[in-house]
């Protein structure tokens, strides 16, 4: 089976490769908005979503009604409304920049996917191969540099709507995207200087990073999270405002801003923006994951061969390879839970609150922080 | 009793709050403003307040609030109908609190007629009107956490308002538009067991209350939105007249409800709290602080639930005989016609009459030339009033405390616009 496929010629392979991601993001931002509904409605002490069922689903005995009352077929629900509203185009529009924002935003999201290894199998000589879909040597860096694109998409909904809702939150969405990488950026620093001591190769690649946390030893074993956690803190907090997300929803801001940079749209361009909003929630819990909670390793000095050692599954790639992805996506969708209930449990920001955390708190912690592990890693592996 | 609100660091943080974003030097740089319509339909301006807003980046140079999309003309609606058929139109003013409206105009034409309900009648009319008061504030609160961008908080309170619908609904058959309140008495005496069932609902709702509080009062996101901001002096809010919790978060204790009692509230112990430097922060303490004294206030309402009519029985040809006596007795028939096609009668004169209602002091101007029919009705409005800080309050903030500021000011437009 694989052997047909790495015979294909490598414009098909990257073909199936685009529709698998498009295959695999989709359907997840479709259920992430689903769960988004539902944690909401746990979290605020309602029912949720708990209608749709398609008639001939109903019937199923037992299973019918539990997936109804979990609201599965929202999902559905909602996918179809967003496709088959009319798809209106507000008369003093930008008509070119206006229809091409939500495609620009979908682009990095997209993009980056291919970039974050997302699972790992053992070769019979027993090295690591992780599993991607364009394994770069680059690895954050062209996650970082693609994913930063998606600011275009904002400030372009917010200019081309030709409207003053979305014309602020266009210019709010820059302002916070653009300061808030820079704090993004230097967090990850320490993380990449601790991996690549003097003498080895340098890399920037996530599957490394993880690597590097399925060491054997105290010190090897150890999740970043543990050794960095002040980087940690500061990737999270950027990582709220880069995804747009509450507290940090200034873009938005429902509350002043009606809908932010899209309020003009609606039906399926307002679709996109949605989903790259949870495609870029996926990619930066991912990344998290990967950099700080120990990637495809299950637990803290537990590293997935140990783990597949237990199970006696090590020798089989198919299994650890599976393996390794269902704890991958685990942790990332804990932590895409993590988001939301911090979402649906604090207050909003205000633009400036937003704009002196990111400046006067977070930029210089990040710095003082790179500036410890730089000296500390110096002493240490010298 | 003025309960005082101090935080540690609020003082400090007053200090140095607002001057660095209100009085920006003016540079070198000419910049364009933008004029910003906000409503009459958007979501923070709770129902169809317009706010025309002068931006300058994102501060506010000039804020110029334009009200009347809700207008409907009670005042003039109320001259031609009996004084009975305006109780529903009542309901409209502060939608949020329709009891205790319905209580406000009715004391006021009883005024007029110079006619004492009996004690029963004064208590259900307390009872209902605190009742309305927690109501009025669970949604205030609950809309300045949405405002806030708190959600959570709103749908907490709206499970409340929910249970208290409930009850409304089996005094008076309905939740929303209640129209209780009759000339001389009310629409029916409470239900069996209904006393008991709002004592229950007070025991829950005092823990659930305090929970919904912690979820802001120490937040910091929360304070760092609301404390020093829509500051109002005491000065201003006298000036501007400013009444209800607006008011008393600037540190003025007025409550007509211990300065002028009325429906026997003389009888009842409770606190009036008193904020200390009259910012959106003071107004919500206020706003929780007051609920907590309305289920007091209830408590006692219960406990000393008096006996008795329910009505002014000896007023003959104000309050409509019972039903039963309708239907068998010649005199009480035509005493009932009477009232139907007539109204109750009053006597000529003037009165004005004015209730602590939720959001403020809500006044009632009767101006009659006998018989049952009014000739003029001022309604005085608590909303009106308190929203014509506005302007003063978000020149020099930005546009996201305008919504703060709108959320902790608590209006209705259905009673600012009549």
């Amino acid at each position: 089976m694989s052997d047909f496929f790495f015979q294909l010629h490598p414009v098909i392979q990257g073909l199936i490769k685009g529709l698998a991601v498009i295959a695999v993001i989709f359907p997840i931002a479709g259920i992430c908005s689903m769960a988004e509904r539902k944690v909401s409605a746990w979290i605020q002490g309602r029912p949720g979503p708990n209608r749709a069922i398609p008639f001939w689903f109903a019937w199923v005995p037992v299973l019918g009604p539990f997936l109804q009352r979990l609201g599965i077929f929202h999902v559905m629900a909602d996918g179809g409304k967003m496709l088959f509203k009319e798809d209106s185009l507000p008369g003093h529009v930008n008509k070119f920049y206006f229809i091409l924002a939500p495609i620009v935003a979908m682009m990095p999201a997209l993009t980056t996917v291919t970039a974050v290894p997302f699972g790992a199998y053992f070769d019979p000589a027993g090295r690591t191969i992780p599993l991607g879909l364009a394994p770069v040597d680059v690895g954050l860096l062209a996650v970082f540099a693609v994913s930063s694109l998606g600011v275009y998409s904002l400030i372009l909904a917010g200019w081309a709507s030709n409207s003053k809702y979305p014309f602020l939150g266009g210019v709010r969405a820059s302002a916070q995207l653009i300061s808030y990488e820079l704090s993004l950026t230097l967090s990850v620093i320490p993380v990449f200087l601790w991996i690549n001591a003097p003498g080895t190769e340098g890399t920037m690649s996530l599957a490394r990073a993880v690597e590097f946390q399925s060491q054997p030893g105290f010190l090897g074993g150890t999740w970043f999270i543990f050794l960095m956690p002040v980087s940690a803190l500061v990737f999270l907090i950027s990582l709220f405002a880069e995804t747009n997300r509450l507290p940090f929803d200034m873009a938005e801001g429902e509350a002043d801003l009606v809908g932010g940079f899209h309020t003009e749209y609606g039906a399926f361009k307002w679709g996109l923006f949605f989903v790259a909003e949870y495609s870029h929630m996926l990619i930066g819990s991912g990344i998290f994951t990967l950099l700080f909670l120990g990637g495809w390793n299950p637990l803290p000095w537990l590293s997935l061969g140990q783990f597949a050692a237990l199970l006696h599954v090590a020798h089989l790639p198919l299994a650890v390879g599976v393996l390794s992805i269902v704890i991958f996506l685990g942790k990332v969708l804990a932590m895409i839970f993590f988001f939301m209930w911090v979402r649906w449990t604090v207050p909003r920001f205000r633009y400036d609150q937003v704009m002196k955390l990111g400046w006067q708190k977070l930029l210089p912690l990040a710095i003082a922080n790179l500036l410890f592990y730089a000296i500390a890693i110096a002493v240490i592996q010298k | 009793m003025a309960t005082d609100f101090a935080f540690p660091d609020s003082a400090a943080k007053t200090a140095q709050a607002r001057p660095d974003i209100a009085s920006q030097p003016t540079t070198e740089f000419e910049t364009e403003k933008m004029s910003l319509s906000m409503g009459p339909s958007h979501p923070s301006t709770h129902g169809v307040l317009r706010l025309q807003l002068e931006l300058d980046g994102e501060i506010v140079t000039k804020c110029d609030p334009v009200v009347g999309y809700l207008h409907r003309g009670d005042e003039k609606i109320a001259e031609n109908m009996t004084y009975n058929q305006f109780v529903p139109y009542t309901d409209r003013l502060d939608y949020i609190a329709p009891l205790a409206n319905n209580m406000a105009y009715a004391i006021a034409v009883e005024k007029l007629a110079k006619l004492e309900v009996p004690a029963r009648c004064q208590a259900i009319r307390v009872l209902t009107a605190e009742m309305a008061r927690v109501s009025s504030h669970l949604l205030g609160l609950g809309a300045f956490g949405i405002d806030t961008g708190a959600w959570t908080v709103f749908m907490y309170t709206f499970t409340e308002r929910e249970k208290l619908y409930k009850l409304f609904e089996e005094l008076t058959g309905a939740r929303f538009t209640t129209s209780y309140s009759r000339i001389g008495g009310l629409q029916r005496d409470v239900p069996e067991g209904w006393t008991g069932r709002v004592n229950e609902f007070c025991d829950q709702f005092l823990p659930i209350l305090e929970k919904i509080l912690a979820m802001l009062t120490r937040n910091k996101i929360f304070t760092d939105r609301t404390v020093g901001i829509g500051v109002i002096s005491k000065e201003d809010a006298v000036a501007y007249g400013l009444t209800g919790p607006n008011l008393r978060g600037s540190g003025i204790g007025v409550d007509l409800r211990k300065d002028k009692p009325y429906s026997g509230y003389e009888q009842y112990e409770f606190d009036v709290p008193v904020g200390t430097k009259g910012d959106s922060y003071d107004r919500y303490l206020v706003r929780g602080e007051e609920m907590r004294q309305s289920v007091r206030i209830i408590k006692q309402v219960i406990a000393k639930f008096p006996g008795g009519p329910w009505y002014a029985t000896d007023a003959k040809k104000i309050f409509a005989p019972p039903k039963d006596k309708i239907l068998t007795s010649m005199e009480e028939l035509i005493q009932n016609f009477m009232l139907v096609t007539e109204g109750p009668q009053m006597p000529a004169g003037e009165v004005y009459f004015e209730a602590e209602n939720p959001k403020g002091i809500l006044g009632f101007y009767v101006v009659s030339k006998g018989g049952g029919v009014p000739w003029r009705l001022k309604i005085r409005s608590p909303s009106f009033c308190n929203l014509s800080i506005l302007p003063k309050l978000c020149a020099g903030c930005l546009v996201s405390d305008v919504v703060a500021i709108l959320g902790s000011l608590d209006f209705v437009m259905g009673e600012c616009d009549r």
